[in-house]
Order: C-alpha cells, then structure tokens, then sequence
C-alpha cells in the first residue's frame, strides 16, 4: 500500500486542493452563509479559466487573476439581479446565467474550445524565478496556491467580521431580521453573490495557468465538487464553530478531496468515473442526517411495538 | 406622529381565497401614545402592522409617520425608524450569529448605511452592548460570543427587544411579543417593554389577547374587527373601563361578539 501514498500524490493533491478550494470557499459564501443554491458556479468557473488564459496569454499572467475576479463578480451580479431584481427563482437565476456563459465563454476564447498557454509566462514560471527553486525544490508550486488560499482567507475572515460582511451572513441566517434592522438584502445578495463568483474565477484562472490549458467543458460540475469538499470540511469541522474554523476546514475539505481523487487514480480508477464519486458523496453527505432521524424514528417504532408484543397486550388500553 | 389615512388591503383578490384583511382603516397616534390593540381572529392587527412596517403596500390610502408619506417606502428603509417584534421569539434575531454580532447588526441603524460597512466590532462598541444587555438582568452580558440561538425564547425576545429600541424608534410594533413566552416570562419582558418605552417615550402599538393588559398597559385601547377598529378609547372614559364593559362595546361596534379562542378575560 505504501506505493499509493507517494510524495507526489500529497504534491498534487495540495497544488490542485489550494486551488479548488477557492471554489469551495465561493460556495461556503453562496451556500452555507447565503443559503443560496448558486449554479452560476460551473459557467464562472470557465469564464475566470477563459478570462485568466486570454489575458496570460497576452503576457500578463497577474493581471489575468483580476481580470477573472472581476469577470467572475460580474457573472455573480448578473444572477443576483436576477434573482433579486427580476424575481428570477434564485436556483433558476444560476442555470440561466451559467448557460449564457457557455457562448460568452467560447467568445472569450476567440470561438475555439480550447486555449492553449504553453511558453507563456504564468504565475508559477514568474514565481517559480522569483522564490528560486534551490531549496524547495518542485514545492514552489504548492508555495504560491497556498499563500495565494491563505491571502484570500484571511481577506474573507476580515470581511465576513465587518458591518458588511455580519449583514450578509444575518441574511442566510434570517432574513426577516436583516429587514426589520435596516439591511436591504438585495444589497447583501448582490454583494456576497459577486465576491462568491470572483472566488471561482480566481480558481479557473489559476487552474488555466497551472496546466497551461482552458477548454470550455472545465467547469462541468464544478459545483458539485466544491459541494463535496465543502461537505468534507464541514463533516471533519463541524459547521457550528468560529468563522476561521469553518474557513480553514473548507480548506481542509478541499484538498482532502482532490487527496482521495489522486488516491482513486492512483488505483486506476478511470477518470471518467469521479464526477460520479462526487455525485455520490454529496448525496450521501446531505442525505445522511435525515436518513439518520428517519432511521432512529423506525428504531423506536419497532421497539414500541416489540414491547408491546412482550407485554402481552397490555398496550391495548 | 403616525396618521393612517383610509388604508385598504386585500389579499388573493379576484380568487376564491380573496381577503378583505383592512377596509378603510385610519388611525391617529400623538406623540408619546402607547395603545393596545385587542380583536377577534384574523381582525386584521397583524396585517395592520406589517402595511405599517412596509411588509406589503396598502392597495389604497397613505400612512405617514412623523409628517413624512411612507405609504411606498421599503420595509428595510422604515425599519430604521421603527421596531417590530413579533409573537415569535425566534424572527427578530440571526440565531447561528453571536449575541454581540446581533446587536451590532441591531445598532446599524444609528449610522448612515456607507460609513459603517467596513467596519468590525469595536471595543467601545462591546462596552455598550455589555451595558444595555445587563439592563436586561438576565446575565447575558458575559455570555456575547455565543450563538443567540442558544438563548431561551424569553432570553431572545428581549434581546429583541433591546435591539428594536437600541438606537430609539420613532415607532414600536408589539405583535403580541409576549404570547410565546411562560407567564413569568413574559412579565418579565412586559414589565421591561413598559420601562423601555416610557423612559424614552417610543410612540407604541402593541397587540394582546390579554383583556386586562389592553387596558392597564399604556393610555389608549383600540378593538378590532373585521379590518376595522371598531372600539377606540383613551383618557378617562378609558379608566373607568372593565373588562366586561370592554366587551359589550366591542359588541356594539363590531355588531357581534368578540371571537378570539385565545383571549384571556382573567
């Protein structure tokens, strides 16, 4: 068994889990704070991949990060307005918007399917330069996602403890409240809906740096993914604990996620076969509490009846 | 200070389930007032508060409060003004964020929306909080960085209290607040409300289906009946009032008996 578990899995797993993560945290802010169902996610995700490739390739592979935050809260607003603006069932806001991207996306991209970044500078040949690759040797890769993840944590649980960022979360906790304290929850939705999305390009711009590559079929059940390692993290954490705690075990969540999927290649499973795994945890994982009460309620029915049998009728009266 | 001008409102109209909720319904508060509202089933004193608060628009009919027509204002936009507690403990706080997190929410309406929204908790502002939260007497204040939905329904609801007259209201809105709540309780937050409301002198409604309450608390009682107030009564015709006499001039202005299964007559 050791064989499975070799540097370069742990390598791998930590590259791709920082960057995802960045989607699980975008979904942390839509899903758990907002309690909104956000399915722009799949769409953004290819659009901060497009963006962030068109721009890289232009030569500024910095730039391009922006350029995907801001095209990212731009596809966010789209929905928020949407849904808050236009009376747009909120689930339904998200398939719309993310199925416009499809053609916006293809545009980015100059109407090909595919951008191609080899020899061209990225974040990671630039940091690669910069941080020298004599003493962490391959890690410098791992260096810049995470200080990159950690970066955008930290901005998170600054925000998510101001004025602004207190309203947003009162608005997923109970909405009713946020409007009898002065809150206009159009405001909140639009705002946390776009700093959620410009989190999800920021990921696809990345991922379009570190493998050189943007096609247009990346963001195909993003969102079920980031769900998964939300739900990792949420299951390893527990969703009750501080702000940071339920930031970092998102984190967590993540790159465990993309751990178990090394792991899965690994032992040749087909890669064709995680979007099902994911599928399959993310139902289990929301199914399981209900299952649970459901199950212990069936428990005390039959024990009631059990008893009653032993009693020999005396439950008739 | 609020004046209801002929507010109309029907709900599900042009349907089987269409509901004349308020018909022509007006109603004059003077700075200072605080009346209680009683009424039978779905007389319409909580569809009265929520055309107050903003929840729906009225279908006819202006409500201005202070001078200012707020007949199309949004709800979020009059909430800065007036407080709403409703008989259910658990709407008027965010139960997974800190008791300090929500009155801080609370205290947003003291500032100009812009100026606050990047700013965090302050320590200044958590000696404030400590300070109006041991008015309470109920040991919240050394309990701030827990969730408010470990609180009890009474320990809630008068931290609801608290936050609806932190920054103080032009208007309180008291659906029955304390009819969730055990009898101690809700003495409790009762004898809190008219301390509040008095040291202040939040112009106030408050529905009850306490017959004894509508007339000891405050300086006016309103009956209702069918979209109407039927009763209004203040002064000192008010104070020789019982509770029997209370019912027989609803029955003269309703036209019928009063028809509420929750009222208390004791």
């Amino acid at each position: 068994m050791s064989s499975i578990f070799t540097i370069s899995i742990f390598q791998s797993a930590l590259e791709l889990g920082c960057i995802y993560a960045l989607v699980a945290l975008a979904l942390f802010i839509s899903f758990t704070i907002l309690n909104i169902a956000d399915l722009t996610t799949d769409g953004c995700f290819t659009l901060g991949c497009a963006v962030g490739a068109m721009v890289t390739l232009a030569g500024h592979p910095f730039l391009a990060l922006f350029a995907a935050m801001l095209s990212g809260a731009l596809a966010g607003f789209v929905t928020a307005f949407l849904q808050t603006r236009l009376g747009v069932e909120s689930i339904l806001a998200g398939i719309i918007v993310n199925t416009g991207l499809y053609t916006i996306n293809i545009a980015v991209m100059g109407f090909s399917s595919i951008a191609n970044l080899f020899g061209c500078d990225t974040v990671f040949s630039l940091g690669k330069d910069t941080i020298g690759k004599s003493f962490i040797g391959d890690w410098y890769k791992v260096v810049i996602v995470a200080l990159i993840v950690a970066l955008v944590a930290a901005i998170l649980h600054w925000f998510l403890g101001t004025t602004l960022g207190m309203s947003i979360r009162a608005t997923g906790d109970n909405a009713e409240m946020v409007k009898s304290s002065s809150i206009n929850p159009t405001f909140t939705i639009t705002v946390g809906l776009c700093l959620a999305n410009s989190l999800t390009g920021l990921s696809g711009s990345l991922i379009a740096q570190y493998q050189k590559s943007a096609d247009i079929n990346i963001g195909t059940g993003m969102v079920t993914i980031a769900l998964a390692s939300l739900i990792i993290g949420q299951t390893l954490i527990g969703n009750k604990g501080s702000i940071l705690r339920r930031i970092l075990g998102t984190i967590l969540g993540s790159v465990l996620y993309r751990f178990i999927v090394a792991v899965a290649l690994r032992l040749s499973v087909p890669a064709e076969a995680l979007k099902l795994v994911s599928a399959i945890i993310v139902a289990v994982a929301i199914a399981t509490p209900y299952v649970r009460k459901k199950l212990a309620l069936k428990k005390r029915e039959f024990a009631n009846y059990r008893g009653k049998n032993v009693g020999g009728g005396a439950g008739n009266a | 200070m609020l004046r209801i001008d002929n507010i109309s409102k029907t709900f599900n109209p042009g349907t089987v389930n269409e509901k004349a909720a308020l018909t022509n319904l007006s109603l004059d508060l003077k700075d200072g007032d605080f009346a209680t509202i009683v009424g039978s089933n779905g007389a319409g004193k909580s569809t009265l508060f929520n055309a107050i608060a903003g929840t729906f628009i009225v279908d006819e009919g202006n409500i201005y409060l202070d001078g200012e027509d707020i007949t199309f204002k949004k709800e979020h936009k009059r909430s800065r003004v007036i407080g709403h507690l409703f008989q259910d403990p658990l709407k008027g706080t965010a139960p997974n964020m800190t008791i300090e997190e929500n009155m801080a929410l609370a205290y947003l309406r003291a500032s100009r929306s812009s100026e606050r929204l990047f700013s965090r908790i302050s320590s200044k502002d958590k000696a404030r909080f400590r300070e109006q939260l041991s008015l309470l007497g109920m040991g919240l204040e050394d309990r701030m960085k827990q969730p408010v939905g470990l609180l009890s329904g009474g320990q809630r609801q008068a931290l609801t209290l608290l936050m609806a007259t932190f920054v103080t209201p032009k208007l309180l809105l008291l659906d029955e607040h304390t009819a969730a709540l055990d009898p101690a309780t809700a003495e409790k937050v009762l004898d809190l409300t008219k301390s509040i409301v008095k040291e202040r002198g939040i112009t106030c409604l408050m529905v009850t289906h306490n017959m004894h309450q509508a007339l000891e608390v405050g300086n006016r009682t309103l009956m209702m009946n069918a979209g109407r107030i039927v009763f209004d009564t203040a002064g000192e015709e008010r104070s020789k009032l019982s509770v029997a006499d209370l019912l027989e001039k609803f029955k003269i202005g309703a036209g019928e008996e009063l028809d509420n299964d929750r009222v208390l007559l004791s």
